[in-house]
């Protein structure tokens, strides 16, 4: 740790500070430092979206930024955002048609499906699709997952 | 016998079948959707240890020297190892099954010693105390190689001029062939020969969670428990026990959340028998997560065959034999303990599958190769034996300038013909062919589809419509492995206990990755009790509270698991009776349990809540009489013996628009209409035929391990190995024939693989009925755009 930083950030609304390593992802300090599991590592290189975060109001990967780069960041995970209710439209329309299996991806797709919600607009299925298209699930077939964003976006 | 004790397909049970045929919401996903599931890694234990691998750079190279002193000087580094350390803790093992003669494979261990077999095999363990101490240390080993001919190509394993394991002789592990005989005289006879070879692209699971294990040894009980991503907990739990010498009963297996597995998880994998066996050599609990890169190159890859297929046809359509040659390369061990036998030999029990033929003749051989090793992944060999039966079917019916659709139903197997002998010898109990292809086409309005493909075609656009009809083994009985020697159980249980205020526990060896089995758990145990569905708790995956069984693979949870917990609820049912007869001073035929409720058989009054009944038989037993004990814990358990196989039907279509300039295949659609016995849950089902369509779809369209010609793994990470997602994905339309297998009292047959079984010969079929009129074909997965191109003439 001898080159390690303090950085002071809050997570799901809570104010946290720590020491990391510079080299330290955010995702990784979420799970490890802060025992928040709820967001998972899939790839580890940007690609499924497993880990998919919302940083300031943006989602991000969180294997492809760095604990260091959060520092004064406001950091929401599915954790938070499903005590806030904030989720609790897509949880509801998920459960209710199946849109998750292993789960595994889930809360990366709420994550990013509730960027679509925060629109305020309708969309496609196309456009649906396209969006959640950064997003891998190996069980569903992405069909289900597909419906339930369509009937809270559209809804 | 009341109604509930007849099985749920004899006549007139319809109306009694509770939650059984509704599409329920699985009450497990609750926490999987807030982020409060219980992956291995998401577990926190003190004293925990990480191991990381250092591994074979090299696809055949002898280790020569391996050099620790850096790494073992790194901070948090506990302990560095090499195979013959690790080989102290853990024994060796061979992959071999009795059923299949000849099958040949040499010992393998935990960590490799003296020799490395493939690209990405684990020759050290580095143990630390986090896995980013872990992975520094693995860097600072500094080993020395003598690199050995590395045999890549498949036919090449077979002319067996650079042999892997000298000892073994040569390079084939499994060779098989079955003959009906008067194969020859068939195609001698035969209007119309038609001949192809199909390729298949070597491809794997993906699962998003990779593999992870952690094992917490307890040294003053000499015990092991292992917290495990698997499908099959006894299974592990047995090999554990073996390999690493402790007693059955003190190891125990808890899978909680598992984040997929499509078979990718069932087997035993070397660095996961390593960190079990470092957990008793270092005496405290250590992890091992298989980052994406480990992910793509060990765990198991699957579905590398080219394969000569010959029909011999009539004039008048009628199939006379089929001919079948398949060449399979499963890199340099058979996979332990299910071999990698079984995916070719299941091609050669499947092909020409659907039809009424009566001569076959077909040929294996399974050749050792130095890449990744493969076994048996999501439909195995399925997707092999239907894409190159229905290729060549297609290819007959087009010679015969006959619609497939009409070609198909000359030849399916008649649905008054069971019980039936297939050509390769298994067994069907009743299928269902002419009724689907009946209901498919009229899904997906095939008349007026090839009308429009007619239409489009004048408008330069082509149009592809594909079949691709299928059997499919579920259900499966001993035969499968146990018959062979492997110690992996055909049969499971299910525990079923009243509790005190009315609950039903249910305790199946059955485990849930997703698919919805904890779901369909709680349907059967509240419809064959009695009972509301939310009074229900399901658990399943821990070897110290289930009963003994199998786990899930191979299509077997619901019409096997299912079963033991519909015969256990009626007992239960039975005995909570049992109770209510004497509390209520009632016969026990005069009484049902309805609602949560005891209730008079003919006036349906409620007579006793379930929640009074249990707290009675908990803790005023006093009052019961004295010779009467309540039993409100019952066990039973199911194994499919009267079959090998239960084996279903199905049949796909695929429709598709080939842009013949960019090679790019775009989904238009896509339909799946299949028998799948009894159906529990609606929705369930059809959630499983999806995502199985869509992992059939991956192997048609995107994926494969591409190796080098030196047997390095060329697209090992998810930004170069590509798979279906959300943009390109058709919307899939789902239909079902239920024909309940009568071995059962449920009729439940399995459905988690058929989606992958069928989907890419379906694919494949749509892309060459697009791209005949140009007089290209595409026979080799994944049908890329280059390929398509190249076919095209146009590259």
């Amino acid at each position: 740790m001898e080159h390690a930083l303090d950085i002071t950030l809050t997570v799901n609304g809570t104010r946290v500070r720590h020491r990391v390593e510079p080299r330290e992802h955010l995702i990784d300090f979420l799970r490890e430092k802060l025992g928040l599991t709820g967001s998972h590592v899939g790839c580890e290189h940007g690609v499924c979206g497993a880990c998919t975060l919302r940083v300031d109001g943006q989602i991000v990967r969180g294997c492809l930024m760095l604990a260091v780069q959060a520092n004064g960041c406001r950091v929401d995970t599915v954790e938070g955002l499903s005590d806030s209710k904030e989720l609790a439209r897509l949880q509801k329309a998920f459960h209710e048609k199946n849109a998750l299996q292993c789960g595994f991806c889930t809360p990366g797709m709420l994550l990013a499906a509730q960027d679509l919600v925060l629109k305020n607009k309708k969309f496609t299925r196309e456009e649906i699709r396209q969006h959640m298209s950064g997003n891998y699930c190996r069980c569903t077939g992405y069909q289900a997952i597909v419906d339930a964003i369509e009937e809270v976006v559209n809804g | 016998m009341g109604k509930a004790e007849l099985p749920l397909h004899a006549p007139g049970t319809r109306t009694d079948r509770g939650y059984i045929g509704r599409s329920m919401p699985r009450p497990n996903a609750a926490r999987l959707l807030q982020g409060r599931g219980a992956y291995v890694d998401d577990l926190r234990f003190p004293r925990l240890a990480h191991v990381v691998f250092y591994r074979s750079p090299y696809a055949h190279a002898l280790i020569k020297k391996l050099d620790f002193k850096k790494a073992t000087q790194a901070k948090g580094v506990i302990a560095v190892l090499d195979g013959r350390a690790v080989a102290e803790y853990c024994t060796p093992w061979v992959a071999v099954l009795g059923h299949l003669k000849g099958i040949k494979s040499p010992p393998q261990h935990a960590v490799a010693i003296d020799r490395a077999c493939w690209q990405g095999e684990a020759v050290a363990a580095v143990v630390a105390e986090t896995r980013a101490q872990a992975e520094d240390a693995a860097a600072l080993i500094e080993a020395e190689w003598e690199e050995l001919p590395a045999v890549i190509d498949m036919e090449v394993s077979l002319k067996g001029t650079s042999i892997i394991h000298k000892e073994l002789g040569d390079n084939i592990c499994f060779a098989r062939t079955h003959d009906t005989g008067g194969v020859d005289e068939a195609f001698a006879q035969a209007d119309l020969v038609v001949e192809e070879t199909y390729g298949f692209g070597r491809h794997t699971g993906v699962c998003l969670e990779g593999r992870s294990i952690l094992a917490d040894y307890n040294a003053a009980e000499h015990s092991l428990t292992v917290y495990h991503s698997t499908q099959a907990p006894h299974m592990m739990q047995d090999i554990f026990s073996r390999h690493l010498g402790i007693p059955e009963a003190s190891v125990r297996v808890i899978a909680r959340d598992v984040g997929g597995s499509y078979g990718i998880k069932v087997h035993v994998y070397p660095d996961e028998m390593a960190t079990a066996a470092l957990s008793v050599m270092l005496r405290r609990p250590v992890k091992f997560v298989a980052d994406r890169l480990e992910s793509f190159a060990t765990d198991i890859h699957a579905r590398e065959h080219r394969v000569k297929v010959k029909i011999a046809v009539k004039k008048t359509g009628e199939i006379l034999a089929f001919d079948m040659d398949d060449l399979t390369a499963i890199g340099p061990y058979s996979v332990y303990p299910r071999t990698s036998g079984i995916e070719g030999n299941q091609v050669v029990n499947l092909t020409g599958g659907p039809y009424k033929h009566q001569k076959y003749r077909g040929k294996l051989n399974v050749v050792f190769t130095n890449k990744n090793v493969t076994c048996q992944y999501r439909a195995v060999g399925h997707p092999i034996a239907v894409a190159l039966t229905e290729g060549i079917v297609d290819k007959a019916a087009a010679a015969l300038k006959m619609d497939p659709a009409e070609f198909r139903r000359r030849n399916l197997i008649p649905d008054d013909a069971y019980p039936y002998t297939f050509p390769s010898g298994v067994k069907f109990e009743r299928l269902s062919h002419h009724q689907a292809l009946d209901m498919l086409l009229n899904l997906m309005d095939y008349k007026k589809l090839r009308q429009e493909q007619k239409e489009k075609r004048k408008q330069g656009r082509h149009l592809g419509i594909g079949l691709a009809a299928m059997i499919e083994v579920t259900n499966p009985s001993p035969a499968f492995y146990g018959v062979g020697g492997a110690r992996i159980s055909a049969q499971d249980g299910a525990t079923l206990r009243l509790e005190p205020t009315g609950m039903v526990t249910v305790l199946c060896s059955v485990t849930e990755q997703g698919q919805g089995t904890e779901g369909i758990f709680a349907q059967i145990a509240a419809s064959a009790v009695g009972v509301s569905m939310d009074k229900v708790k399901v658990i399943t995956g821990d070897t110290g509270v289930t009963p003994y069984g199998g786990g899930t693979w191979a299509s077997r949870g619901a019409g096997i698991g299912g079963e033991a917990v519909l015969q256990a609820g009626r007992a239960l049912r039975s005995s909570i009776l049992d109770v209510a007869s004497h509390v209520l001073g009632l016969a026990k035929s005069e009484l049902e349990i309805k609602d949560d409720q005891i209730v008079h058989l003919l006036t349906q009054l409620p007579k006793l809540a379930l929640s009074e009944l249990g707290r009675i038989a908990y803790f005023r037993p006093d009052t019961l009489p004295m010779n009467f004990q309540s039993e409100l814990t019952v066990t039973r358990h199911y194994t499919p013996r009267e079959y090998g196989f239960t084996f279903t039907n199905g049949i796909q279509a695929s429709l598709v628009d080939v842009d013949v300039d960019t090679g790019f295949v775009k989904l238009l659609k896509h339909w799946c209409v299949e028998d799948s016995g009894t159906i529990i849950n609606p929705m369930l089902v059809d959630e499983q035929l999806r995502g199985g369509v869509v992992q059939g779809i991956g192997a048609a369209l995107y994926e494969e391990c591409l190796y080098s010609p030196e047997g390095q793994l060329l697209n090992g990470n998810m930004a170069d190995y590509l798979v279906p997602m959300s943009g390109e994905m058709p919307d899939i339309i789902c239909a079902h024939i239920e024909t309940p297998t009568k071995q059962s009292e449920l009729g439940a047959k399995g459905v988690g693989e058929a989606g992958t079984a069928g989907a890419p010969a379906a694919v494949m079929n749509a892309i060459n009925d697009a791209l005949a009129p140009l007089g290209a074909q595409v026979t080799a997965m994944p049908f890329t755009p280059e390929r398509i191109l190249r076919a095209l003439k146009r590259v």
